[in-house]
């Protein structure tokens, strides 16, 4: 293994200062009858890819906005280097194109009432070739680390998450909060029982009790339906697998902060506006949590799992961890860092860490993850509420 | 001397098993970082990823992992037993709104 700190990073500068890890076209969909154009365009022009999804019509409020926000935010970052927006109509397309030409990357729209979706699609696959020869000419330049922006979420925990990959992770932001990185994690739900400690992890009373509204505010929609969450936590699976309480559970859960202390809060798909760990509200579900991450402006995801969640995302690479045995020999084409040997006593926290950041430099330089070498792309939109 | 049970924190009063344990075996508790805390004589089997109390605990006390609590002891615990739902208990869920007691074997 090489030493990480001896791997010259490259990436791709964008005109925002940003630096992003890939160099997608992105083909957007603003709305679910907008997909067929968006995969035709995407099927006509190599090197593009179609970001279809299932909603965008008659939604009305912060749902809308959230929406806008991810389809915004994804289109900004910094892994693409040009993007095509397509909707029925002009207005909302404008909207998002016009938002995301604030980065001054290249944005084109199309909208297809008056036009139709074949004429539609020859206009946007004109101007997508024009965009891939544009980014397919974007030179790689020397990048630092603390210019990738890098997100974590957990997924199939198991003990092994806590005991192995969760502070391995914790101590890879260890190391980047001090290079200057900007760093996000979430999963508002899955730290109940840890909201003490993240509090008090919080930089000022100001972020914890932004934290802690966050948190309530959960907590009563779930009540609000009749469930109780905690009546679910640890699963039976956690149980059998070694987990006794629900406070246990989530400290495993956010070992993957380290010490790093909290210096924002971020509302969902909300870019963070300075270096250090954002807590951000977001689902736990894993590809809701990854997509909202990306459309925050994350370059790179670090994934652990025991049990073996599989997601992955078509703009933000997964690097997944795991220390689970059974998983990294069962499901060993989804696991890019193995950390068993740490339950085996072959290394300690920084051996761990050192693996970790070795195959982290080796993704920012190119390398694809498992997750994209088995086209795990799932884009998926937090729907809060119902459409109009 | 085997090495088998992790530590979060050195002084938590109880350890992670990293491979399954047996009743009588001594093992050897490691912190994340490499460094090795005490030896311990097991008094149970216990299972790969279970817990393993670090010391004598009496009855109602709180019992930290990760250099926090993670509930209390619900009844006494002996160093090198198995603790898990029999012996401990949430601190967070108890009470009348108590949901972790459906969970019990």
């Amino acid at each position: 293994m090489t030493n990480y700190t001896d791997i010259p990073l490259t990436g791709y500068r964008r005109d925002n200062g940003r630096v992003g890890i890939r160099n997608h076209v992105l083909i957007i969909s603003v709305d679910d009858i907008s997909n067929a154009a968006v995969e035709g365009v995407a099927s006509l022009i190599r090197g593009t890819y179609a970001l279809s999804h299932p909603y965008g019509r008659l939604q009305f409020g912060e749902d809308l906005d959230l929406t806008f926000n991810t389809l915004i935010g994804s289109g900004k970052n910094p892994n693409v280097a040009a993007a095509i927006v397509i909707g029925i109509e002009p207005n909302w397309t404008n909207h998002i194109v016009e938002k995301i030409a604030e980065t001054g990357k290249p944005v084109a729209g199309f909208s297809i009432e008056r036009t139709g979706d074949l004429l539609t699609i020859a206009k946007a696959a004109r101007k997508a070739k024009e965009f891939v020869h544009y980014a397919t000419e974007l030179p790689r330049v020397p990048v630092d680390w603390s210019d990738i922006w890098v997100s974590t979420k957990c997924g199939e925990s198991d003990t092994t998450s806590g005991l192995a990959s969760n502070p391995t992770v914790g101590r890879v932001f260890d190391r980047l909060e001090k290079e200057g990185n900007t760093l996000i994690f979430g999963e508002t739900t899955e730290v109940t029982g840890a909201e003490d400690i993240i509090m008090k992890q919080c930089i000022s009373p100001e972020v914890a009790n932004q934290f802690k509204a966050a948190f309530d505010n959960y907590q009563d929609l779930v009540q609000s339906q009749g469930v109780n969450l905690m009546g679910s936590q640890p699963t039976e699976g956690n149980i059998r697998g070694g987990l006794t309480t629900i406070e246990e559970k989530a400290f495993g859960n956010i070992e993957k902060m380290g010490k790093c202390k909290v210096v924002g809060y971020l509302d969902q798909a909300e870019e963070p506006q300075k270096p250090g760990l954002h807590f951000m509200d977001s689902s736990s579900a894993a590809a809701e949590m990854v997509t909202l991450c990306c459309a925050a402006g994350a370059a790179l995801h670090l994934f652990t799992t025991g049990q073996g969640n599989i997601v992955g995302n078509p703009v933000l690479p997964v690097v997944k961890l795991s220390g689970n045995p059974l998983t990294v020999e069962t499901m060993s084409e989804h696991i890019d860092v193995d950390v068993t040997g740490l339950l085996r006593f072959e290394y300690n926290l920084d051996g761990a860490a050192d693996r970790t950041m070795e195959m982290m430099a080796r993704t920012i330089n190119g390398r694809l993850t498992s997750a994209e070498a088995l086209r795990h792309e799932e884009f998926v939109l937090t729907k809060l509420y119902r459409s109009a | 001397m085997k090495k088998g049970i992790l530590l979060h924190k050195a002084d938590d009063d109880v350890g992670v098993t990293a491979m399954d344990l047996k009743a009588g075996e001594v093992i050897q508790a490691v912190t994340l970082e490499g460094e090795t805390v005490t030896e311990i004589t097991l008094v149970d089997d216990v299972p790969l990823s279970h817990k393993v109390a670090m010391r004598d605990m009496e009855q109602q006390k709180h019992v930290t992992e990760y250099g926090a609590p993670i509930g209390y002891a619900s009844q006494s615990i002996s160093a090198g037993a198995h603790v898990h739902t029999h012996n401990l208990k949430s601190l967070r869920w108890s009470g009348k709104n108590q949901i972790v007691e459906h969970h019990k074997e």
